[in-house]
Order: C-alpha cells, then sequence, then structure tokens
C-alpha cells in the first residue's frame, strides 16, 4: 500500500539528531571536542590531584610486590580454592539478588510507585546495621540445611549488595516509562511473561550488568562477614596470607583489583554498545534515557 | 445523561461504515461505573459504537474520559457495568486477548526495537512467522510514510514519526477496536494537524472502530463521526460534531464546545425569550423548566449581527483578526461583553471605539442558561 500522506517531510530524509541527555556525551566527535574546550583548568587540577592520591598507592603496592610475586601468587596454596569460593559465592549471590529484586523493583514501580521510597529506606538498611547484626539475623532464619555451608554466606552478602543492587535497578526502571510500555506490550497480545522477556529485560541490560558488577565487586572484596563465618574466601585468604608473604599478599590484592576493573569496563562497553542501539546512556547508580529529535 | 437521537446516529454510522466496506466491530460500553476512593470517574457510562465509526471522547480533565478508554483497553476494571464487542462481553478477558490496538500519548514504542520490529510486535506475539513479519511490518511502515525508517530505533525518530510508528503497530494486528489515548497531544501544531488527517485518513480506509480521546475539541470535532462530551464521569451528549455545535443538549456541552457568548434576558412564558430587544423562541428546555424569570442567552460569535449606527448599544472594545474573519468583542452596557464573528472585510469600518448596534436574527431559536 502506498503511504497515505507524505506527512512532516522535512523530517522524512535523515533522522533527527538525538539530543545529549544530561551529564553524558553524545558519542561524536563535536561533543568531546566541545567538552574540552567547555572543561576549566580547576577541573582538571581536581582530577590530576585525585588521580594522584589513587595512582601513588598502586604504583607503590606494585614497586613493593614486583613482578614476580604475580607470577608466584597463583602456586601459593589456598589461592585456587579461596578465589573459587569467592567465585562461587559471587556467582550465587548475584542469581539471588537479581531474581529478588527485578520483580520487586518492576512490581513497585509499576503497581505500587508510592512504595519506592519506603522500599529506598528499607535496601539502605544494611550500611548501616553493623555486619555482625546481619549475621546473627540472617542465622536466626535461615534453614537448616544452609547452616554449616558457605552457602549461608551468599545469603548475608545478598543482604548487603542490595542497596546496590536495587538502585542500579531502579535507575534503569526510572529512566523507561514502564508502565506505558508494558501496557503497549499487552495490547499487542503479549503476557506477562513475553512483555518481562522481550520488553523489560531488554532495556535494563546496562542496570542489570551494573548490579551484577557491583554485586561480584562487593563480594570478591568482602571480608568481614567470610572472616566471621570462619571461611576462606579471596580476601580472606590474602590477610592470612599477608603474614607469611607480604609482596605475594600485596599482589594478590592487586590482582582482585584488576579482575574488578577488567568487570567494570566490561560492563561500561557492554552498556555502551546496548545504550547506542536503545538511546541510552548508563552509570552504575543512573540512567539517561535521550529524547527523540523533535516532534 | 443526555442521549438524544444517539440510536438514530448509531444507525448512520453504521450505514457509512457499511457502505465503506467496513471490517470493524461493533462495542457497547454498558452502565460503566468506576471509582478511585472517595472520587467517581465514571458514574453509569453507556456508549455504542458502530462498526468503521470513530467517536471521540471530549471533555476537561478529571472528566472520566481516559479512565473509560482504558477499560475498554482492559488496563482497568469497572466496578459495575459492562463491555461488550460484536455482543460478546469481553468485561473479564484480560488486556493482551482483546485483540485492541492502542496508541498511547507518550511515545510508548519499545527503545530496544528497530520500527519495523516494533511493528511486528504483535505479529510476533501471534506467532507469525519472520517472513510475514516482515512483510506486513514493511507494509504498515508503508502506510504511514516511514518504511525508510524501519531500521531506525525509537531514540532516532522524531515524535510525530514515532507516533506513527505507533500508529502502524497498532493496526498491524489488525485490531477489532483502535484506541487513541491522545495521541496528538505531545506534538507541535503543525505534525498534530497532519497526523490528524492521517489518521483519519487511515481509520477510513480500514474501517476500524476506533476510540478516541482527547481534551482538544478541535480535533476532536474534525475527525470524529460523533463527539461524546463528558463531564464529571457522565455523557452530556453524543452527536455528530455539527449536531454538537449546534444543538448543544446542555449548558455545559454549549460552553464547552466552541466560543458562547452569554447575554442576559429574560424569560417571558410560552417559551419565548426578550434579550436585545427582540423576542425569540427558546430552543430546548429552559432552565430547572422555569417559565419566567431572568436568564442567559448563549449565542455563537458567527449568530450575532452588528452594525454601525451612531448611538447605538455597544461600542467596539477590541477587534482580533483571525484570517478570513475578524472577533469583535463589543461592549453593552451593564458590563456584558458579546463576541462577534464577522468577514474581515466588513470589520474593517468597524473601527475601535465605534458605536454599533447588536442584535441576533429573527425567529431564530436560542439556548437559554441560568443567570450567573
Amino acid at each position: 500500500m502506498a503511504a497515505v500522506v507524505g506527512a512532516e517531510r522535512g523530517s522524512l530524509g535523515a533522522p533527527a539528531p538525538a539530543r545529549r541527555g544530561r551529564g553524558w556525551g553524545g558519542g561524536g566527535r563535536g561533543g568531546v571536542a566541545g567538552l574540552r574546550r567547555g572543561f576549566p583548568l580547576w577541573r582538571w587540577a581536581i582530577l590530576l590531584v585525585a588521580g594522584v592520591y589513587f595512582v601513588i598507592p598502586l604504583y607503590a603496592a606494585l614497586r613493593f610486590a614486583g613482578i614476580g610475586a604475580f607470577r608466584a601468587v597463583v602456586h601459593q596454596s589456598g589461592f585456587a580454592s579461596s578465589l573459587g569460593l569467592s567465585v562461587r559465592l559471587a556467582a550465587i549471590t548475584t542469581v539471588i539478588t537479581l531474581a529478588l529484586m527485578l520483580p520487586t523493583a518492576v512490581y513497585v514501580h509499576l503497581r505500587l510507585p508510592r512504595l519506592r521510597r519506603l522500599l529506598e529506606a528499607v535496601t539502605i538498611l544494611p550500611i548501616v546495621i553493623p555486619p555482625v547484626v546481619l549475621i546473627v539475623g540472617v542465622l536466626q532464619v535461615a534453614p537448616g540445611f544452609l547452616k554449616g555451608t558457605p552457602n549461608l554466606l551468599a545469603l548475608e552478602y545478598v543482604i548487603l549488595a542490595m542497596p546496590f543492587a536495587y538502585r542500579s535497578i531502579d535507575a534503569g526502571l526510572r529512566a523507561l516509562d514502564l508502565k506505558t510500555l508494558v501496557e503497549a506490550s499487552n495490547s499487542l497480545g503479549a503476557g506477562w511473561l513475553a512483555t518481562l522477556r522481550r520488553v523489560i529485560l531488554p532495556n535494563l541490560t546496562t542496570a542489570l550488568l551494573s548490579a551484577t558488577v557491583l554485586t561480584v565487586a562487593l563480594v570478591l572484596g568482602e571480608y568481614t562477614m567470610a572472616s566471621l563465618d570462619l571461611y576462606q574466601t579471596f580476601p580472606v585468604w590474602i590477610v592470612v596470607f599477608d603474614q607469611t608473604s607480604g609482596p605475594i599478599s600485596v599482589a594478590a590484592s592487586l590482582l582482585a583489583l584488576f579482575v574488578t576493573w577488567i568487570f567494570l569496563l566490561a560492563i561500561m562497553t557492554v552498556g555502551s554498545r546496548s545504550g547506542r542501539r536503545t538511546g541510552s546512556q548508563v552509570a552504575l547508580f543512573s540512567v539517561v534515557r535521550r529524547e527523540p529529535g523533535g516532534s | 445523561m443526555m442521549m438524544t437521537n444517539a440510536a438514530s446516529d448509531t444507525a448512520a454510522a453504521a450505514a457509512r461504515a457499511a457502505a465503506a466496506g467496513s471490517g470493524g466491530a461493533s462495542v457497547s460500553l454498558q452502565n460503566l461505573s468506576r471509582s478511585f476512593g472517595s472520587v467517581r470517574a465514571l458514574d453509569g457510562l453507556s456508549l455504542e459504537l458502530a462498526p468503521g465509526e470513530l467517536v471521540a471522547l471530549l471533555g476537561p480533565s478529571g472528566c472520566g474520559k481516559t479512565t473509560a478508554l482504558r477499560i475498554v483497553a482492559g488496563f482497568e476494571s469497572a466496578d459495575s457495568g459492562s463491555i461488550t464487542v460484536n455482543g460478546k462481553d469481553i468485561s473479564q478477558v484480560p488486556a493482551a486477548r482483546r485483540d485492541m490496538g492502542m496508541v498511547f500519548q507518550s511515545y510508548s514504542l519499545f527503545p530496544n526495537m528497530s520500527a519495523l520490529d516494533n511493528v511486528a510486535f504483535g505479529l510476533r506475539m501471534r506467532k507469525a512467522g519472520a517472513a510475514q513479519r516482515r512483510s506486513r511490518g514493511t507494509e504498515l511502515l508503508e502506510m504511514v510514510g516511514l518504511a525508510q525508517h524501519a531500521k531506525h530505533y525509537p531514540h532516532q525518530l522524531s515524535g510525530g514519526q514515532q507516533q506513527r510508528v505507533a500508529l502502524a503497530r497498532a493496526l498491524a494486528i489488525e485490531p477489532r477496536v483502535l484506541l487513541l489515548d491522545e495521541p496528538l497531544s505531545a506534538l507541535d501544531a503543525k505534525v498534530r494537524l497532519q497526523l490528524r488527517e492521517q489518521i483519519r485518513s487511515l481509520q477510513q480506509r480500514l474501517g476500524t472502530t476506533t476510540l478516541f480521546v482527547t481534551h482538544d475539541q478541535e480535533e476532536a470535532l474534525s475527525m470524529a463521526d460523533r463527539v461524546g462530551v463528558m463531564k464529571e464521569g457522565r455523557l452530556e451528549q453524543v452527536a455528530p460534531p455539527d449536531e454538537l455545535y449546534a444543538r448543544p443538549a446542555t449548558t455545559f456541552v454549549a460552553e464547552f464546545v466552541g466560543t458562547m457568548n452569554r447575554i442576559p434576558g429574560d424569560l417571558r412564558g410560552c417559551g419565548v425569550v426578550t434579550v436585545l430587544g427582540a423576542t425569540l423562541p427558546v430552543q430546548g428546555r429552559t432552565p430547572g423548566g422555569a417559565i419566567e424569570g431572568e436568564i442567559d442567552v448563549l449565542v455563537r460569535p458567527e449568530g450575532v449581527l452588528v452594525a454601525v449606527v451612531p448611538n447605538g448599544n455597544g461600542i467596539v472594545a477590541s477587534k482580533t483578526f483571525l484570517g478570513s474573519l475578524t472577533r469583535l468583542r463589543v461592549l453593552l452596557s451593564g458590563d456584558v461583553t458579546v463576541a462577534v464573528d464577522m468577514p474581515s472585510a466588513a470589520a474593517a469600518a468597524m473601527p475601535q471605539g465605534a458605536s454599533v448596534e447588536v442584535s441576533l436574527p429573527a425567529q431564530v431559536a436560542v439556548i437559554v442558561a441560568p443567570r450567573r
């Protein structure tokens, strides 16, 4: 069938340029150049001071450990088992956290928007409650078959990860007009599962990846709970090993840091690719969706 | 509730639709009521849509028009009443199985999908094959003039283009009913006008029964076969646009649709009123069935006569050029201002401050309302 009318002739020839979201470059060369031109000297100075503050300790640690320690660290007893335990806990924690947080956040956004503030307040509690209290709480309610297994630690980590995971998912949901998208999907014949799979999840990819990275980073670096529960996770092993060999322990710490950085870089890369497609830019706690070029 | 001539109008629309070879469904809303807390959003709304008919629900914010549309779509449930499509009660059918296409006020395209994938989404949900989805999606995009944007993502399209893709997406599933929830209100004036014509043209060509919600009376009057004016959850009047304008059933409809003057007059019994020195018959009922007393006469700006005379009953207070017409505001005694629309050429002879005689045409029935 032929087009009915050539409405909006002016805008048919080429897509309207996307407007840039707040706080993020659009990715074009002009944008980057403009950013550089508009970046005042005092900001460079702050950036430099902050950079030095972070880089000097890393450099000192690298010098102290030496390259040889990185080769030696993987052969140390307890390295593989502790790292394996931490990775396993990270995987379990991430799965449980996302399985709990995603439906909860979606449900609250859709059906109980007035409870969003309350949920935000509740999810921040693990930050203010001491880990010992959390451990005692989890021990009280945990099912018997989990007690005495490292999986119990994963449940404790789920609570710790809650503030970070919820905020990432919440930011992703806030960037979407979720209610309208869900209703549009329903009106086109999609049930809840199809809507979740084809509409909600693909538009939350970057938010979910952010939640995953934060959760993984938290679990890989958590010491207090693991130590109190007497499990030798990677951070606990580093502390224990520190008493045997300082340089190797420092090399292990740096290794953990680099692994976390690689995760973060991966999420940013995947996020920016997905963002180019969907018109959104995602940081760890915020999502900016670009507006259409005009009416 | 006023449903004057509704049945005959429905029949007329049905005949029009049948003549156009419509495949649309008949829709019946029966006595729908819905409350949100203490607010009664819908209060016994009943409306019939003939196959292929476009009915607009028009009313001020909070009158219940969007609630009515959302109940028809299945996103809200009514406290009481029912909805039937082709005689079958669908009140308990979930939104996903109602076979209704909907275009929303906000751009509702799925950001993760291209324009083509958005249009084909409903077909995918109906298990259509990839080739069929592509072919039908392309056909619909061609229909709305956006075939060359098939691979573009929503953020790469303008607002008007997004709404056209949304329209194509809603029509791709060949819905029994098309629901339009203020789809033009986020667009600028020029695009709104173009899209308005495009929607109407497509709707007439496809013969899809359409329920259109808007607060813009120009949109409603220019697009709809019939317009339902709503107030406080109830339909005040459902009628074709010309009838709604010329013969409003209530004071609210008279004043909500178009511009209306209020000129003080006196009921003199026997269904006549004196106003501006003339005695005229009353159209419709008098307020509260009154026979005598002070009332306001409601007259459209184009229904008022004005002539330049020395020592007339009014003075031209202001003039607004509207193109072929000019609107005069004439100040009468008693601090009453009357708007008068007249050809711009004739208005040129009436400068601001000129003395004029304002009158109403003889023998034309007027609407009366309680004195304010």
